[in-house]
């Protein structure tokens, strides 16, 4: 049985099989009708028909993150194929291991715009880590293989294997898989850090004054070994540590040496530190323009070691100073046993003064609000979620936009992979589907999207998927009637003018979900917010929850694009402040 | 503290010679390019031919510049492309030869005429097509060589210029 002729379609099934891939969504078409058949005859993948490809992308991306595995998408040629494509470029900025495989015309049409024909492997080639084009069904189980191995590997990331119809079609001997590890000819990436740029860096942490642990999805994607001793170290030394948007989770949120998050809408606290501090830990985060803010004021009097997979990631917006290629769990564990090993005395006088500077930002409490007993603050309803989740089995997805910011800062997680969110591409309508994805993942968990009115319509028709499966996904949406992101920086750079940011005719979700045969619950006023989370969490299906908020709340604190770390809005007291500065220079800023 | 922090990088933008092995497979060439217009990297020139026909490798030479942290980007992303197997800088990892190939047209009659074939001559290019009014002249060397020489043939008649871009290989025993 090592050997058996199969056809191209069954082969696909079968490496899919053997790669321990559970789960496929996807949307059929006529390109890829052969695959359909093939699983219409089996029963050991499972298909989550989707309603649009779209959406696939999505799901799989947040099966993927929730659960460490591959996510696969199976979407057909042309439409099927484009349609994809916002996903997938989700999925490389954001390192989720995805396979998407698509149908493509038979090989004879390529090239002859025949009907439903389009360039995919061309027009996807910059949004991808790699991508196949498949053009003999012989090739077919390599390629399918290799395919599975890049997305995973390294740093991960979407690959597509475009699949013209003949190859589906086509049979060819099937080999089972060796048990051997086979090396790929030329994708080899490095796991292992350097010894002696380890022994540097722990170095440079034990002399350190005012050190800083910044880390971020590279931890995460590193798997939960990575968080653990991630965990295990910077109690070790005692240091303070600040998480990036995709990083959430990767340290407890409730620990005392985190700081919080950093960046754009990072805590004041993250942010003064990553300004002063002498010592800088990056661990599997990218120095992002939304975290850096103005480079040339970025952390000016620091040492700098980065901690990355990707050769590419180093230096490329900040010059460091200790760079170390590998795996984040592999260098931690080297790094803990070096520092083990050294029993660093540190400078105790040193390291007191650091904490008490930051007790004295700490004490700013810039996640403070205004509270109001008539209209419900954004803010309010997700402390208010965040306080009758935190003893459940509880995975948070977000759209884009005010509502993400807003769950980044006041929801708090204490372990990977709970925290889904687009913070590469920053992709509306990401949330919803992603939430599918988890919830599939985890049948018994409660799975809620945090979206804005705006996000959440840009993938509303996958509702239909959530019922069909019998997915009880929560969506809670915090509707100001504005893409209100958008609004914020109208406000503070544009004058004022709200141009097309105000989104008109909303549907009534409650009825919308109705129509949908889900729950449907709506909140007015603050004294209602408890009451629907509670229903909420008790809905055995599909629920929308409309919490109405305040309109004209904004996202604080906020660093304005172009400042430097020490320059935050901390308010709306702050406002007039960004408004006066607000010149043409700040509104080419993205 | 062990070691200083690091000096900001400079500035100057300096030309490198950058040999890729590739498989040579369907698109390697779209992604290698690709790379370059959706980074915003410069390509001064590039060519590219297979060189291992037993395993199918080809083999990329791209004259590029940049600032430091540039060149360095361009070659950790380029390393990053999956059917990428080897990549050398010749411009820093020790002397290399370059060469480059032109086939440059040139019309005339009299004195122009002789006179090109005198420069040519001078620059050790070839005639490798002669008609009574036009030459096709062969010439290899540095690109310097070949702007000088297309420099003089510009009065003489130039009619087109067909370039191969630079090829590059490093001196001495060992391979890339």
């Amino acid at each position: 049985m090592a050997k058996r002729k199969l056809s191209g379609s069954d082969i696909i099934i079968q490496c899919l099989v053997d790669a321990g891939v559970d789960t496929v969504f996807g949307y059929p078409g006529g390109a890829v009708l052969p695959i359909y058949d093939a699983i219409f005859n089996q029963n050991r993948l499972r298909h989550v028909l989707v309603r649009q490809e779209g959406g696939a992308v999505h799901m799989a991306e947040g099966y993927a993150r929730s659960t460490g595995k591959l996510g696969v998408v199976l979407v057909t040629s042309g439409p099927g194929a484009t349609n994809a494509v916002t996903g997938l470029a989700d999925a490389l900025m954001d390192s989720i291991p995805v396979l998407c495989l698509t149908g493509q015309v038979p090989t004879h049409l390529i090239g002859n715009d025949a009907f439903q024909e389009a360039d995919t492997t061309g027009i996807t080639r910059p949004c991808t880590k790699h991508n196949y084009l498949v053009k003999d069904v012989n090739d077919l189980t390599r390629q399918l293989r290799e395919a599975m191995y890049v997305a995973k590997s390294g740093r991960p990331g979407p690959v597509v294997v475009d699949l013209p119809k003949d190859v589906l079609v086509n049979e060819a001997l099937y080999e089972a898989p060796s048990p051997r590890k086979v090396a790929h000819k030329t994708y080899r990436p490095r796991i292992k850090g350097d010894q002696r740029q380890i022994r540097q860096a722990v170095e440079a942490i034990a002399g350190a004054k005012r050190p800083l642990f910044y880390c971020g999805g590279g931890v995460v994607n590193s798997g939960p070994r990575a968080s653990r001793l991630l965990t295990e170290f910077v109690r070790m030394t005692g240091d303070p540590i600040t998480l990036t948007l995709m990083g959430l989770g990767a340290y407890p949120a409730t620990d005392k040496q985190c700081l919080g998050m950093v960046g754009m809408h990072g805590t004041y606290e993250s942010n003064l530190a990553m300004h002063d501090c002498d010592v800088m830990v990056n661990i599997g985060a990218r120095f992002d323009d939304r975290v850096t803010g103005l480079l040339s004021e970025f952390s000016p009097g620091s040492i700098k070691i980065h901690v990355d997979i990707d050769p590419s990631s180093i230096n490329k917006n900040i010059a460091v100073d200790i760079p170390i290629i590998g795996d984040c769990a592999s260098v931690l564990a080297d790094m803990i046993k070096v520092w083990k090993e050294m029993k660093p005395r540190r400078d105790r006088k040193a390291q007191a003064a650091w904490w008490a500077e930051i007790a004295r930002w700490r004490k700013r409490d810039c996640l403070k609000y205004g509270h109001s007993d008539t209209l419900i603050k954004p803010q309010y309803a997700l402390q208010r979620l965040y306080e009758q989740t935190r003893e459940r089995d509880c995975y948070i997805t977000t759209e884009v936009g005010q509502h993400q910011m807003w769950a980044a800062q006041y929801l708090k997680f204490d372990e990977p992979n709970r925290w889904m969110t687009s913070g590469g591409l920053g992709t509306m309508g990401y949330g919803f589907p992603a939430a599918i994805g988890v919830q599939v993942a985890h049948p018994e968990s409660t799975v809620i999207d945090v979206a804005g009115e705006a996000s959440f319509q840009m993938n509303i028709q996958e509702m239909s998927t959530a019922m069909q499966y019998r997915l009880p996904v929560k969506v809670f949406i915090l509707n100001n009637q504005y893409m209100g992101m958008v609004r914020q920086w109208q406000e503070l750079l544009y004058g004022g003018r709200y141009s097309e940011s105000y989104t008109a005719s909303l549907p009534d979700f409650v009825k919308l979900a109705d129509a949908y045969g889900a729950l449907g619950l709506r909140a007015t006023k603050p004294s209602e917010v408890d009451g629907v989370i509670e229903q909420m969490l008790d809905s055995d299906r599909l629920t929308i929850v409309d919490v109405l908020v305040d309109q004209t709340e904004n996202c604080f604190p906020m660093i304005p694009s172009g400042a430097p770390h020490n320059e935050m809005l901390m308010g709306p007291e702050d406002e007039a402040q960004a408004q006066a500065q607000g010149n043409e220079e700040g509104m080419v800023l993205v | 503290m062990a070691f200083e922090t690091r000096p900001p990088g400079t500035e100057i933008i300096e030309r490198h010679v950058i040999s890729v092995l590739v498989d040579n497979d369907v698109g390697v060439l779209a992604r290698v390019i690709g790379l370059f217009s959706g980074r915003g990297y410069n390509i001064t020139s590039l060519t590219v031919a297979e060189v291992d026909p037993g395993q199918a490798m080809s083999r990329i030479t791209v004259v590029t510049s940049g600032t430091e942290m540039i060149i360095e980007q361009i070659k950790a992303q380029l390393d990053r492309v999956v059917p990428v197997h080897n990549i050398a800088d010749l411009t820093v990892e020790g002397p290399a030869v370059e060469r480059e190939l032109a086939l440059i047209k040139v019309r005339g009659t009299g004195n122009k005429r002789v006179e090109a074939l005198r420069i040519a001559d001078i620059f050790r290019a070839r005639a490798i097509d002669s008609t009574i009014n036009s030459f096709v002249f062969e010439i290899s060397g540095a690109t310097d060589k070949l702007d000088a020489f297309i420099n003089l043939m510009r009065p003489l008649g130039l009619v087109e210029i067909s370039r191969t871009g630079v090829v590059a290989i490093a001196r001495g025993a060992k391979g890339i």
